[in-house]
């Protein structure tokens, strides 16, 4: 079994730390390369900023397997300056803004730090109380004479925590895909090739991944992100039937999601793996949302994809909470399923 | 003296909700023992400190009928009175491990979703966060921005187990959005409202080290101000000064605020004008500040300045008092921000305005 420890826990850390909103990714761009350089037979930036990376496997008739994490995250724009240190912003990606009023951001590669305030509460009339705050009217303020420049991205300054069982976080979605993809590559399986493709722009629109399956041509593809887990009460004490996935269950597996049916091959292949190497999994509520998958498997004449997640709750938010222990069954489960792959999984019929 | 900003920064990096001040508390006596003579806490957990006046004259009490009882009675004081609680959450029930919670003091609750926030257990803080859950598991309704407290959680990514073993229902809750120091020299973070304040009189305190003043100087750190005022109201019963000045936030202009109950950042503190306010005092206080070059800006209160001058000033048989507010922006929220050119100034207009007392100015403030 492949573990978790201090060097992973550290590895995260800094990719969670990092700002690297869609159409930004430089940040965790600069350490992923840094990982991947010294491992990878093969390593390329694309015309988009995917890192592609090849480690070829030994011996005949082996597979092309795609192993996709996206390293962008949600955040904003700022696209207007108001003077004084103000800016005016646009969101990057699904940001409920609700998740914005009074909270800490990180302006520009330079971090300056900044914040979204809020009307005070004593100069409120009640019923604004209960209406959503627009966007519009939010404003990133870097204090009196702040100066940033228009189109610099910003996102939510919370830093990562290590608490008990558990690390809270922002974009734990995707950095634990990328940083599960980079442990996978020091320890490949050599039954396969892999393609490793740390994509760009996932968030908004899966774009980043389109073009790095169209250049990798693989096999097939395993889409390895971060799942919402809605696993909390419900406010009137009825079973909650609505948690998409719950923290502690193991990775989740997708059946179906807005973008993609997941191959059925795949799915049953990585269950079955799941059960023979006794490691937990669970099955995502099929539902809405999507990941990486709905890009890749209509990729060129077709490339059967799969995703799996690990699950966190409060996505998209300031501070994601995800389980240690599942993070280490979702490496563990794609491990034993890479070492399984021989060339007969994808040609039977689905 | 001890900067204003590594102090302030201290302050704003600790707890301490209304009548949970203590570790607030601890920070200010410390800094406040070697600027003052005497040092005690109140019966309500509120900070006094006496830093004693060169007057031989007494205050008479307005007993100026009574020439004997007037000798009597002690060396005229004012107090200036700062409140150190800020707002917060306290822990309501615990159920699968999510800490539902109220509020304490006035909180948005459209502030809180995705808040870092400390819980303050008997073994303990935690870090955790101010959580929605997805709206399909709250009421109907909620989907238009409409929240309730009582629709949030606190998560800590703890188990169940845990949580339940350690967190108990009644333990606070704080903001854990430490200080940041921003552009302009100005700092963001929770309860700037009112360590500002409280740092502003503690700017005053070190300037009076070298300044002689004839007053008696009661410096307050009063409990409980965003819930009862109930800090102020008895500080002031159990000190009963002849004069009283709080020293409170005010609106700072920008987002969100940009009316005539606003004030700029960076442009100087507020002197209060209303019927909290005695007229007198006011008037001293802006011909002092108009002398010193020292900018302000008249703040209008028409009505009650929700500040502790509302307690002070009908405290016992009643107080003369004044109000001086320093603009933070994004009040109650746990992005507070204020501009530290604003503090030096308030507090520098305190201690030229306790320097420049006469030993009978008491007898100088009338009506008409």
């Amino acid at each position: 079994m492949l573990t978790i420890g201090a060097a992973q826990i550290k590895l995260l850390e800094k990719l969670c730390n990092a700002v690297a909103v869609s159409g930004d990714e430089g940040e965790v761009r600069k350490i992923v390369l840094e990982e991947v350089k010294p491992l990878a037979d093969e390593v390329k930036v694309d015309a988009l900023g995917n890192v592609l990376a090849t480690k070829r496997g030994a011996g005949r008739n082996r597979l092309r397997v795609m192993l996709d994490a996206h390293m962008d995250e949600v955040g904003f724009m700022l696209v207007a300056d108001d003077g004084e240190g103000l800016y005016q912003f646009d969101t990057v990606g699904g940001i409920d803004s609700r998740h914005l009023v009074g909270k800490q951001v990180l302006v520009g590669k330079d971090h300056l730090p900044g914040v979204i305030g809020a009307k005070p509460i004593h100069l409120m009339e009640m019923d604004e109380l209960t209406r959503k705050v627009s966007v519009d009217s939010m404003r990133i303020d870097l204090g009196p004479g702040g100066k940033a420049k228009v189109g610099e991205r910003a996102t939510f300054a919370t830093k990562f925590q290590r608490v008990g069982p558990s690390i809270l976080s922002k974009a734990i979605d995707d950095r634990i895909g990328v940083a599960i993809l980079i442990e996978l590559l020091k320890h490949a399986p050599a039954n396969v090739d892999l393609c490793l493709s740390f994509s760009v722009q996932e968030e908004i629109g899966l774009r980043g991944a389109k073009v790095a399956a169209h250049f990798f041509d693989p096999d097939l593809a395993f889409a390895i992100d971060s799942t919402p887990a809605h696993d909390l009460p419900t406010h009137d004490g009825r079973e909650n039937i609505f948690y998409n996935t719950q923290l502690g269950l193991g990775p989740a597996i997708y059946i179906a999601d807005r973008s993609t049916l997941h191959d059925p091959r795949l799915v049953r292949f990585l269950q079955a793996t799941a059960e023979a190497a006794g490691i937990p999994y669970q099955f995502r509520q099929p539902g809405g949302g999507g990941t990486d998958s709905g890009a890749i498997q209509r990729t060129r004449s077709g490339i059967p994809t799969v995703s799996v997640s690990v699950p966190h709750r409060y996505t998209h938010s300031p501070i994601s909470i995800a389980r240690v222990e599942d993070w280490k069954n979702t490496l563990n489960l794609i491990h034993a399923a890479l070492g399984r792959i021989t060339p007969s999984l994808v040609k039977s019929r689905t | 003296m001890t900067e204003l900003l590594p102090f302030l920064k201290s302050l704003l990096s600790v707890s301490g909700l209304s009548a949970y001040e203590a570790p607030v508390a601890r920070l200010i006596e410390a800094e406040w023992k070697p600027l003052t003579d005497e040092i005690h806490f109140s019966r309500l957990g509120s900070l006094h400190a006496l830093k004693k006046g060169a007057s031989t004259l007494r205050h008479s009490l307005r007993s100026q009928d009574n020439a004997s009882l007037s000798r009597k009675t002690p060396r005229p004081s004012i107090l200036i009175a700062a409140h150190m609680d800020g707002i917060g959450l306290i822990a309501k029930k615990v159920v699968d491990g999510f800490i539902y919670f109220a509020g304490v003091g006035g909180i948005d609750v459209r502030v809180l979703p995705g808040t870092p926030v400390l819980v303050h257990t008997a073994s303990g803080d935690l870090p955790g966060v101010a959580a929605m859950p997805s709206l399909r598991l709250l009421p109907e309704g909620r989907g238009d921005g409409f929240l309730k407290t009582a629709d949030l959680v606190v998560d800590t990514g703890l188990l169940p187990a845990q949580v339940s073993k350690r967190v108990r229902v009644g333990d606070v809750i704080s903001f854990n959005t430490g200080p940041v120091e921003m552009s302009g020299e100005s700092l963001s973070g929770h309860s700037i409202d009112n360590r500002a304040s409280v740092a502003a009189l503690t700017v005053a305190l070190h300037e009076l080290q070298s300044k002689s003043h004839s007053w008696d100087v009661w410096a307050a750190a009063t409990t409980q101000e965003e819930v009862s005022l109930g800090g102020a109201a008895t500080s002031a019963f159990q000190l009963k000064p002849s004069l009283a000045v709080a020293v409170d936030m005010t609106f700072g202009k920008g987002p969100g605020a940009d009316g005539w109950e606003s004030f700029p950042l960076g442009k100087g503190p507020t002197l209060g004008l209303g019927p909290n306010i005695h007229p007198f005092l006011h008037n001293r206080f802006k011909e002092l500040a108009e002398k010193l070059e020292i900018p302000f800006a008249v703040e209008p209160m028409p009505r009650m300045s929700g500040t502790d001058a509302m307690a002070l000033q009908i405290a016992a048989e009643g107080i003369p008092t004044m109000l001086l507010g320093i603009p933070a922006r994004y009040m109650h929220t746990p992005v507070e921000m204020v501009a530290l050119k604003d503090i030096q100034r308030a507090g520098r207009l305190l201690a030229e305005f306790i320097g420049a007392l006469e030993a009978d100015f008491i007898e100088k403030i009338v009506w008409e």
